[in-house]
């Protein structure tokens, strides 16, 4: 049961979408079938699913964490900002250099930058009690000042025409094509490796345990030897450094350069794909791969039926209260899950 | 001051102050039941939408801003029903709402790009507006005069009512209130559809007062920056009313300083980031001088569970 | 002149438990009357008939002499009867005044309020500035609010839940001041306490219950204390049933002077507590929730860390510094009282919540990573060894029936074989059968060598345990005795603050 309600909200949209549509002079059916099939069908249309998907699973999964320990950061869109920015800042040092050294270094100052976003909110939290919602959330748009700031200002290229932008990056720093012949890059193939290695790491280790003890019953971690504070610490940093890795391989990959309209939502819709995927890096695969399936049909039916491309922020919204109202039948199935096993085993 | 330059910026200020003040309260009556809606930006977002359709089909500015309210009052009901009802994620929630509003409002939107309608000007005698003194005080649409009349209505509705009393209960220890006899859920409804109103009311200013054209994006994260101000006046309406035209004036600066080039030391982008700075200083400030509560409404944000 | 409250024949049954068994007594106009107990005894079940909060399966109750039925609090404020609850419902955040008024049931204008509270205040001697915010108030000053308002309404019969048992001695003194004031203008006081010297300071009446049952109501300024402590506690102290031949071994477990800071508002600290443990000892520590039993245990466990490395002693090795995992490496395990949330997860498994504390002694980490296998098996032998009613490993630590929860908590401590355990009310709320199950495996850990330490507030279970006992009140420890040696008249006295014997029952004025 926990698993079919996020198809369930997926096909609920999809027929409500398909109605509400209809009843407002558009296409319903049509506008549906360009959002949710075309881009499953059309081979053509695989690689943008990729492109797309890739940041949104890696920033939930790092979401997903953080929330699995109670840990709300909302500000993951300011982190991937700051990798962006990292990563930029480094590509322009490197600007002379050549080598296979330069792209690692640049990932690598990504998340740092990712991270040391998130230091703020964990500090407040731990020592302070501030809530880390209000906090993360404000450093999002601190970081889109800052992301303007640099990219109009000392940033900016100096032979871009004046336009708002850095300079290029070089080969060397741009994220490998792995499918010749499309734009898939490096970051599909990195979030997979990550959402199994977040898996891995929740299910098997300590410190995914721990995360999961403080999270449903912090005096219980207390108890069993877990500092609660240090683990509010791990979670943010995490979630901050994946958001970050987002940030580089965006930066890296498709945009090839650091630009104003950087941030285009990923950190905030990546909140809706952690928990439509049940906050399961597994689950957040499938999710992923469904709001950039709405995505990449927005642009579709953009051009063939002229849909709005932002009115496919209706069909994500209607998803997750498709799944948030289904939340309530499995609750209410657990319950009786487990009474029955009550009953049982009197 | 040359009078001449003075108005103009008076006249931005204004503009830009009001509709973050109006959501600002909404949020505050909200946040004070308990419950953190961040879907304020998406609620505004239909009030703007809604208020420009209407006004340019029936040219009634009244009924836009009434259309408006409701508009975004049954958005915030979705809202309510999935974190009251159905105890969701306020916060996942209230973020799906702004998404939806967004999208509501660019598909809805699309039919009236560029399309102008009348700015929802001031209601009072041409002698007043016009006059070279008195304009600054006169010269203003019924939607200013509308958001400092509901600081003290708020104020008063907080501080002097009966119900809002029952009200700041709710937000500081919903338990206590549901074990005296209150009904907790029934409360915030009500908040939540107050502040989905204001946020409506809100978003009917972009158009009726700021840009009478339809663009998408047109609130531009003002929603947002009301979030910040709800925190930044401590949950206060006159500190709201205060920290409204702070933050305005910091916009004003920022639209100034963009369209000159630099004003001074500190770029554009950094009074743009200004208020959020702002916001996490006083957060700070907020905690440290704790002891042992918080302006903040205590059970902000947790859902309300009476079974445990 | 009509008894102002009776109570006829009144019984009230939970699933599991006849809470109420066919309880009498009365109350008449100005009668302050006791109603003594244990924790368990039945008397919040009773006084919340009273208050409307719950009807009873059977009887009657009678008020000024007609037959009433009170089906909820409003209702039984309207016929008179107020009630001062022992956990406060106040709103830390607003002050005294807008508390006060939001206690009422009909809408009183602010400035009216106030002075009808100011008026109130003055009468009783209960000074409070109704403009202070609550989170300034000490807990006496609070508990002043809960009582102006249930006299605002001008009660009749006015219920006291437990309620100095938060409260210095001064503000003890100054309440009766106020409820012997109250019975003088003819208010009847139910007055809920387990303190005997209080009750026969106070009380012209009192009610005594155990077990759900009315054992006897008497006069106690005529009574003894033993005697009132007999009836409420039960049979004679001296049965003890221990297998005989028992030898200590050396201290295991040494404490000394210990001490924690104050939590919260409401945290009873450990105020210099010492006592020691031998190999094969069970020790109990006696008292009334509240008492700082919890930071006792938590500094025990390690969740709360002391300055003193040595005042903890394991074995003569200092452990007061160590954090809970590394004192399980020691030998130390430990049982809180709280079975759901603290001692285990509800939303975890069984085998998930052995992770939780038997990960290092028993195996079930290796380089980072959990060996869920070794978790599974050891939760199957914990299953199979205490009998816990589950479905398996896998069972989700929530759906257990509370008795059997504990049996699980108990027995993944105890098979740990830990050196020292300490466990906090190891059976409350446990059903006979799985208590007894529980009680023999502590026996038979001592036996085999270990050092238990048993906090509790059930005498019945002290008394079937443990060769040695203190008793704690407001943190801080009596001489640790063998248990023969206490009779049962010290015991409760202990219980109720009385350290050091009868000087201080003389210091309580009549």
């Amino acid at each position: 049961m926990l698993y079919l309600t996020p198809i369930g909200a997926v096909l609920a949209t999809a027929i409500v979408g398909a109605i509400v549509f209809s009843l407002i002079g558009y296409d319903g059916i049509g506008a549906v079938r360009e959002i949710f099939l075309t881009p499953l069908l059309n081979p053509l249309k695989w690689q943008d699913l990729a492109v797309k998907s890739a940041p949104l699973i890696i920033i939930a999964v790092g979401l997903s964490i953080g929330y699995r320990a109670n840990v709300w950061n909302i500000g993951a869109e300011g982190q991937y900002v700051l990798g962006g920015l990292a990563a930029t800042g480094v590509a322009l040092l490197t600007r002379d250099f050549s080598g296979p050294w330069i792209l690692p270094l640049m990932i690598v100052a990504g998340m740092l930058g990712g991270m040391a976003w998130a230091v703020v909110p964990a500090f407040l939290k731990t020592r302070l009690q501030v809530n880390e919602i209000l906090t993360s959330l404000m450093l999002t748009y601190v970081a889109i000042q800052l992301l303007n700031y640099l990219v109009i200002g000392p940033w900016k290229d100096p032979m871009g025409f004046g336009f708002p932008q850095t300079r290029m990056f070089t080969a060397d720093q741009m994220l490998p094509r792995i499918v010749p012949g499309t734009i898939v890059h490096l970051g599909a193939p990195i979030a997979i490796v990550v959402a199994i290695a977040a898996w891995f790491f929740m299910s098997r280790s300590v410190l995914g345990y721990q995360i999961k003890v403080v999270g449903a019953a912090p005096s219980a971690a207390r108890y069993g030897g877990f500092s609660v504070n240090k683990t509010i610490w791990l979670a943010l940093l995490t979630s901050g450094a994946l958001a970050g890795l987002a940030g580089v391989l965006e930066a890296a990959g498709p945009f090839g350069r650091m630009v104003p309209s950087f941030p285009t939502n990923y950190g905030f819709t990546a909140i809706i794909v952690a928990f439509l995927g049940r906050l399961h890096p597994i689950g957040i695969i499938f999710a992923g791969l469904a709001m950039a399936v709405a995505v990449v049909g927005g642009e579709v039916a953009q051009t063939t039926i002229k849909l709005p491309v932002a009115a496919v922020g209706i069909f994500q919204a209607m998803m997750l209260f498709f799944l948030l109202a289904s939340d309530v039948l499995v609750r209410y199935r657990v319950r009786l899950g487990t009474r029955r096993e009550l009953e049982v085993a009197r | 001051m040359n009078p001449d330059l003075l108005i103009p910026i008076i006249i931005t200020l204004v503009g830009a102050s009001t509709p973050i003040l109006i959501a600002g309260l909404g949020e505050l009556v909200v946040e004070k039941s308990g419950v953190l809606n961040l879907g304020v930006e998406g609620m505004m977002l239909i009030g703007a939408v809604v208020a420009f359709a209407v006004t340019y089909t029936t040219g009634n500015h009244w009924l836009a801003i009434l259309c408006a309210a409701l508009a975004a009052t049954a958005a915030s009901m979705i809202f309510a029903f999935l974190t009251l009802t159905l105890s969701a994620s306020q916060v996942a929630t209230g973020l799906a709402l702004t998404i939806f509003g967004t999208g509501f409002s660019a598909l809805f939107g699309q039919a009236y790009t560029g399309k102008p309608i009348a700015i929802f000007d001031s209601v009072f005698p041409d002698e007043l507006e016009n006059h070279p003194f008195w304009r600054v005080v006169f010269d203003h649409s019924p939607l200013v005069f509308f958001s400092l009349f509901m600081v003290v209505a708020v104020w008063w509705f907080l501080n002097k009512s009966r119900a809002g009393l029952i009200l700041r209960a709710v937000g500081e220890n919903d338990f206590s209130a549901h074990s005296i006899g209150y009904s907790v859920i029934k409360v915030r409804y009500a908040a939540v559809a107050f502040g989905g109103a204001m946020a409506g009311i809100a978003g009917s200013c972009f158009p009726l007062l700021l840009t009478p054209q339809w663009a998408e994006r047109l609130t531009a994260g003002r929603g947002w920056i009301a979030l910040a101000l709800v925190v930044f006046a401590a949950w206060r309406p006159f500190r709201l009313l205060a920290g409204a035209y702070l933050f305005g004036l910091v916009m004003t600066i920022e639209v100034y300083t963009k369209a000159s080039g630099s004003m001074g030391l500190f770029p554009s982008e950094f009074w743009a980031a200004l208020p959020y700075l702002a916001t996490i200083i006083v957060l700070v400030l907020i905690s440290l001088r704790r002891s042992g509560n918080s302006a903040a409404p205590a059970c902000l944000g947790k859902p309300f569970m009476p079974g445990q | 002149m009509p008894n102002r409250l009776e109570l006829i024949g009144i019984t009230k049954r939970f699933p599991g438990v006849l809470a109420n068994d066919n309880v009498s007594f009365s109350v008449k106009p100005g009668e302050i009357h006791a109603l003594l107990g244990e924790n368990g005894a039945g008397k919040s079940t009773l006084v919340k008939m009273i208050y409307g909060i719950m009807q009873p399966d059977a009887g009657e109750i009678r008020w000024n002499g007609e037959s009433v039925v009170v089906t909820n609090p409003k209702a039984a404020r309207k016929l008179g009867v107020g009630m001062v609850f022992q956990h406060f419902s106040l709103f830390e955040a607003m002050t005294v005044l807008e508390n006060i008024a939001l206690g009422m049931d009909a809408k009183i204008p602010a400035r009216e309020l106030e002075a009808q509270i100011r008026e109130v205040m003055q009468t009783y001697g209960l000074l409070l500035d109704p403009h202070r915010t609550v989170a300034t108030l000490s807990v006496g000053e609070r508990q002043r609010i809960e009582i102006v308002r249930a006299l605002l309404l001008n009660p009749k019969l006015l219920i006291m839940d437990e309620p100095t048992s938060v409260l210095t001695p001064q503000e003890v003194e100054q309440l009766f001041t106020v409820l012997r004031q109250l019975a003088s203008e003819g208010c009847s006081i139910l007055y809920i306490s387990h303190k005997l010297h209080e009750i026969k300071a106070l009380c012209d009446n009192a009610t005594i219950l155990r077990g759900g049952k009315l054992v006897d109501t008497c006069d106690p300024r005529v009574e003894t204390s033993r005697s009132m402590a007999e009836k409420m506690i039960g049979s004679n102290l001296r049965d003890i049933v221990k297998p005989a031949g028992r030898s200590f071994g050396d201290a295991k477990l040494v404490v000394t002077r210990l001490s924690t800071v104050k939590g919260g508002h409401f945290d009873v600290p450990v105020d210099g507590a010492s006592f020691s443990v031998r190999a094969g000892e069970i020790l109990g520590i006696a008292g009334v929730a509240g008492n700082g039993q919890n930071a006792l245990l938590d500094a025990l466990s390690g969740e709360i860390r002391s300055e003193n490395r040595d005042a903890i002693t394991l074995d003569g090795r200092g452990i007061g510094q160590m954090e809970p995992t590394e004192r399980r490496r020691q030998g130390l395990c430990a049982v809180p009282e709280e079975r759901n949330g603290h001692a285990a997860v509800g939303d975890f498994s069984l085998s998930e919540n052995s992770v939780l504390t038997a990960r290092d002694r028993m195996g079930m980490v290796g380089a980072g990573m959990i060996k869920s296998s070794v978790a599974k098996l050891y939760t199957g032998k914990v299953i199979a060894d205490f009998a816990v009613k589950a479905l398996g490993p896998a069972s989700l630590a929530g759906s257990l029936s509370g008795g059997n929860l504990q049996k699980y908590i108990m027995g993944r401590e105890i098979l740990q074989r830990p050196s020292v355990l300490v466990v906090s009310q190891p059976t409350w709320g446990v059903d006979a059968g799985a208590a007894a199950a529980i009680h023999q495996a502590l026996v038979d850990l001592a036996a085999s060598g270990s050092a238990i330490v048993v906090i509790s507030q059930d005498l019945d279970e002290l008394r079937a345990l443990c060769d040695t006992l203190a008793v704690i009140n407001m943190g801080r420890l009596s001489p640790v005795r063998p248990a023969g040696d206490f009779t049962v008249e010290e015991i409760g006295l202990l219980m109720g603050g009385v350290h050091g014997g009868m000087e201080e029952i003389d210091a309580v004025p009549a």
